[in-house]
């Protein structure tokens, strides 16, 4: 068929052999991806499906407003907690509830570990395995790792031959017993891997101390909000209260004790990030250098909404420490501000979703939202409705619906954010970036790949975890200073509310931009619409044929090997992408 | 080089004298003479680490990362030395076709001798396309793996009751796996809560592996072990509920003292799980223990019974030895038919040794 050029510049041409990948696995949720792919091997048109639906919006229409957390916490269990975040602020927003100072400092600590522990599991034990290989480890000279993991982090205590000896043991009795579990099926012989036999062990190790180490962070939300994953919130500040020296303290969710395991951890997590997950990526990045492709819109259409408010209350970007703002067509020029309430900002289209509007050829904004489902397959799709050999892409084909700001598809994300913060000199960000740049010699416009977004999640975790000190000491210098307060309860019984009233709540999830907006009548909800980051990165087409940043990520991409070898694409495609998917 | 149940039990600590306690005790369960036990532990010690299939439906993944915060043991140890986990969408290192052909091979080498865990459910509105594995519905994916497995774990809330899916209106029909039409019968062990602890997770593995069967479950599936007593039971807060001593508002000097949550909505005297016992994360606290009432999350149907801070009423002061199948049945229509006694009968106990205090 023809070539369909898009807006953006991207020509979406799909009369080469077709490719179809589902599942897409480590990821959260379900995904399917299709490719065509022309006869020199690079990807000239793609096709990501979300393929799965639960109606959690329907589901909480008409519920209690100060339940909405629980439910939309169940949104993601691996980014667990921001979306629970961020229906308490859309709550808040409409009731016009404040909350006090330590409740917003513990939100943040909470919402930090969460960004540490999210980009961690990502980076080790989703992507890992597209670049790592646990087999080629076995054939690794420990004493060789050894050298290599002082030369790489001197400050490491774990490096010596004899750690790394009995590890590469451990793996030797697991391959040969031929039992190979997760690894099972892998694709263990593909060029593509590139590591020396040391670095695979080195790095498999880390998998292996990154695994018991993820546990340790997130015991700082058990302390705060009781379990994780889903630790509970609430509407009006933090459920748990603050008692240092009086009766009953030892009982109490906040004593000297909790609050000295939270500090202990959060020191934990900043060594184990600087001296293990950021000298992995220096390291590893230099021998995928060329990994430049994957970039998806990071060089043209970023957005993020901003998160961290250092002080409580106050959402304005001023006050956010997380970059806000929204950068079109790669001019990094110029940052525009993005208002959620705009009705012509943020709107979703459905004419290559599952879902049905009155008129499909209209946006909506969130707050009139719709979520209707409506599953169809076009008339070029192949197979049947429920066995689908090949969908098509020109009618409706995802589970996810399509969100565009001032009708632009976007990316979010860690590395959305640190373009944007870096468009706008933030002094952390600036400084991460330039010093990986050098250190990889590479050049700024490297950044806006999958190396690029690989490390922007390691240097964004360095920046949380520094953060969560930050935090962590405003916090104990409130109690210091006499506030114990965790909670407002002014607006707490619903009889004090207004007959009808609206808001939003945002914050920026690990893997982006993350919007609640709800309208509450008569102390129900009446709607309630979540834009989140898989929204916006995994989107389908347009009516314009804008596509998202999953598909603009694997166009024009080249395959690493022959054609008929295709099971050499899956990886491939995995690491291209290589975000979570959650879906709704 | 096969690592068997030996070497695992061997690596948890058991000793070769206790091992062979342990087949003899086996083969005594089993009706077998003591000729029996070498062949068992001759079993024991050769057999290959147990193949799980781990499926994800309708779900949030909140079951598998809880899995992983395990303590003791750790989840690198499980997977690398207790079971075989051979198909898991969020860990596997194979996509599409190579992740899908690992089922049917499990199934040819080990059929009827896998585990089947899964986290999450299948929709049946849409003819199933709700969620869609390989271009079908996850309903044929989980039915076939089903057909040819030894036992099915359900993971969490979702595979056990519904959950959040399943909640008025249930708009995709999210079922729980034992309503699955068509579902082989298989035993089922349902371990509920959204997600469940980590080390409750971990040890119904464990147990598994190193006896050799299933726990003991009540009469609705769970682990008798696990979800036999209500949060209430052996909530540290519970003397204060005794004593009438409750939070009446978030942050308030009862809060601040560590008093009993019950008025503020907390499902611990309806809820069978073990957060009061075996805790989170190591041990480390429990949602009551950080301040916010327990909303029940291991109920069937708990997403339904009004807004998490409608306080439960009414329930008989129910003594403490009972448990999930006693008390389940009655229980469950009414949503906990006394606590409010309960409590009242507390308060005024209470009342009562405070004038006899005078």
């Amino acid at each position: 068929m023809a070539i369909l050029k898009t807006p953006t510049g991207f020509n979406m041409d799909d009369s080469g052999q077709r490719v179809v990948v589902d599942p897409v696995t480590r990821i959260e949720g379900h995904m399917r991806c299709e490719v065509n792919i022309d006869d020199d091997n690079y990807i000239r048109n793609a096709v990501s499906t979300g393929t799965m639906w639960r109606g959690l919006e329907v589901i909480l229409k008409g519920r209690d407003p100060r339940d909405a957390w629980a439910f939309t916490q169940r949104i993601c269990g691996v980014c667990t907690g921001t979306h629970a975040m961020c229906s308490v602020r859309a709550v808040e927003d409409a009731l016009s509830i404040s909350i006090p100072e330590n409740a917003n400092s513990i939100r943040n600590i909470m919402q930090l570990a969460l960004q540490v522990h999210d980009h961690l599991v990502h980076f080790y034990h989703l992507h890992a395995l597209d670049w790592v290989n646990p087999v080629n480890a076995l054939k690794a000279d420990p004493k060789a790792t050894s050298e290599l993991q002082q030369a790489v982090s001197p400050q490491h205590p774990k490096s010596s031959p004899g750690y790394f000896r009995d590890i590469q043991n451990r793996l030797k009795k697991f391959v040969s017993s031929g039992q190979l579990g997760p690894f099972k099926n892998g694709y263990w012989t593909n060029p593509a891997y590139k590591l020396p036999p040391e670095a695979d062990l080195m790095a498999t190790t880390h998998y292996l101390e990154a695994l018991d180490f993820q546990k340790e962070i997130m015991k700082v939300r058990t302390i705060f909000g009781g379990k994780d994953p889903h630790p509970n919130w609430m509407v009006g500040g933090v459920p748990c209260a603050i008692n240092m020296d009086q009766t009953g303290s030892a009982g109490a969710p906040l004593n000297m004790v909790t609050l000295n395991l939270i500090s202990s951890v959060i020191d934990q997590t900043q060594t184990f990030v600087r001296d293990v997950y950021v000298p992995d990526i220096l390291a590893i990045g230099k021998f995928y250098k060329d990994w430049l492709y994957g970039g998806g819109l990071s060089g043209l259409n970023v957005l993020a909404y901003g998160d961290i408010p250092d002080r409580a209350n106050d959402y304005s970007a001023g006050n956010l420490m997380m970059p806000h703002g929204a950068i079109i067509n790669g001019n990094l020029q110029e940052v525009h501000p993005v208002d959620l309430r705009d009705p012509n900002e943020i709107q979703e289209f459905v004419p290559h979703s599952w879902y049905k509007y009155e008129d499909d050829a209209v946006g909506l904004h969130p707050w009139d939202g719709v979520t209707d489902p409506h599953y169809e397959l076009g008339p070029k799709s192949k197979g049947t409705r429920t066995n689908i050999e090949q969908l098509d892409e020109s009618a409706k084909y995802s589970w996810i619906k399509a969100p565009r700001w001032k009708g632009h598809a976007m990316e979010v994300g860690p590395l959305a954010r640190y373009v944007i913060g870096y468009a706008q000199g933030h002094e952390a960000i600036t400084e991460q970036v330039d010093f990986t740049l050098r250190e990889l010699d590479l050049p700024f416009e490297a950044l806006f790949s999958t190396l690029g977004r690989t490390a922007a999640r390691g240097l964004e975790s360095q920046w949380a975890a520094d953060h969560m000190r930050y935090f962590m000491d405003k916090l104990m210098n409130n109690i210091r200073n006499g506030d114990s307060s965790t909670a407002n309860v002014d607006n707490w019984d619903p009889k004090t509310w207004p007959s009808e009233v609206k808001g939003v709540g945002f914050a920026e999830a690990p893997r982006g931009a993350l919007g609640h907006w709800c309208r509450i009548k008569d102390a129900k909800i009446e709607n309630f619409q979540c834009v989140v980051p898989t929204t916006w990165n995994g989107s389908p087409r347009d009516l314009q044929g804008n596509i998202g940043a999953f598909e603009a990520s694997l166009m024009n991409t080249r395959w690493s090997a022959r054609k008929s070898r295709w099971k050499s694409c899956v990886p491939f495609i995995v690491s291209t992408l290589a975000w979570p998917v959650p879906l709704m | 080089m096969v690592e068997t149940f030996y070497d695992v039990m061997r690596r948890q600590g058991i000793t070769r004298r206790s091992f062979l306690k342990f087949c003899s005790l086996t083969a005594s369960a089993l009706g077998l003479g003591p000729a029996m036990v070498p062949r068992i532990a001759e079993a024991m010690e050769t057999q290959p680490r147990i193949p799980v299939l781990w499926l994800h439906g309708l779900e949030c993944t909140c079951c598998s990362e809880s899995f992983i915060r395990s303590a003791h043991p750790l989840a690198k140890d499980v997977i690398l030395s207790m079971i075989s986990l051979d198909y898991d969408d969020t860990i596997m290192a194979a996509a599409g076709h190579q992740a899908e052909a690992i089922i049917d091979e499990t199934i040819e080498k080990y059929d009827g001798n896998y585990i089947l865990a899964v986290e999450g459910n299948p929709p049946l509105n849409e003819d199933g396309m709700f969620c869609i594995i390989g271009g079908k519905p996850f309903t044929e994916q989980l039915k076939h793996a089903a057909e040819h497995c030894k036992a099915i774990i359900s993971w969490g809330s979702c595979a056990s009751w519904g959950c959040v899916q399943a909640a008025r209106p249930n708009p995709t029909q999210a079922t729980p796996i034992h309503k699955v039409p068509g579902i082989a019968q298989k035993p089922i062990i349902k371990v509920p809560g959204c997600p469940p602890i980590a080390e409750v997770m971990t040890a119904v593995i464990t147990y598994m592996v190193t006896f050799g069967q299933i726990p003991e479950l009540d009469r609705q599936g769970r682990p008798k072990m696990f979800y036999s007593q209500r949060i209430h039971d052996k909530c540290y807060r519970r003397p204060h509920f005794d004593a009438g001593q409750y939070v009446e508002s978030w942050d308030d000097e009862g809060a601040r003292r560590g008093y009993c949550l019950y008025k503020m909505g907390c499902k611990g005297p309806t809820s069978y799980n073990a957060c009061s016992t075996i805790r989170w994360n190591g041990g480390l606290s429990f949602p009551i223990q950080a301040g916010h009432p327990c909303i029940g999350c291991s109920e069937d149907g708990f997403w339904d019974k009004g807004s998490f801070y409608d306080h439960v009423t009414g329930l008989s002061h129910f003594p403490i030895e009972s448990n999930a199948d006693k008390l389940g049945l009655t229980v469950a229509g009414t949503v906990g038919a006394a606590v409010a006694v309960h409590a009242a009968a507390s308060a005024l106990k209470n009342a009562q040794k405070k004038s006899g205090d005078k």
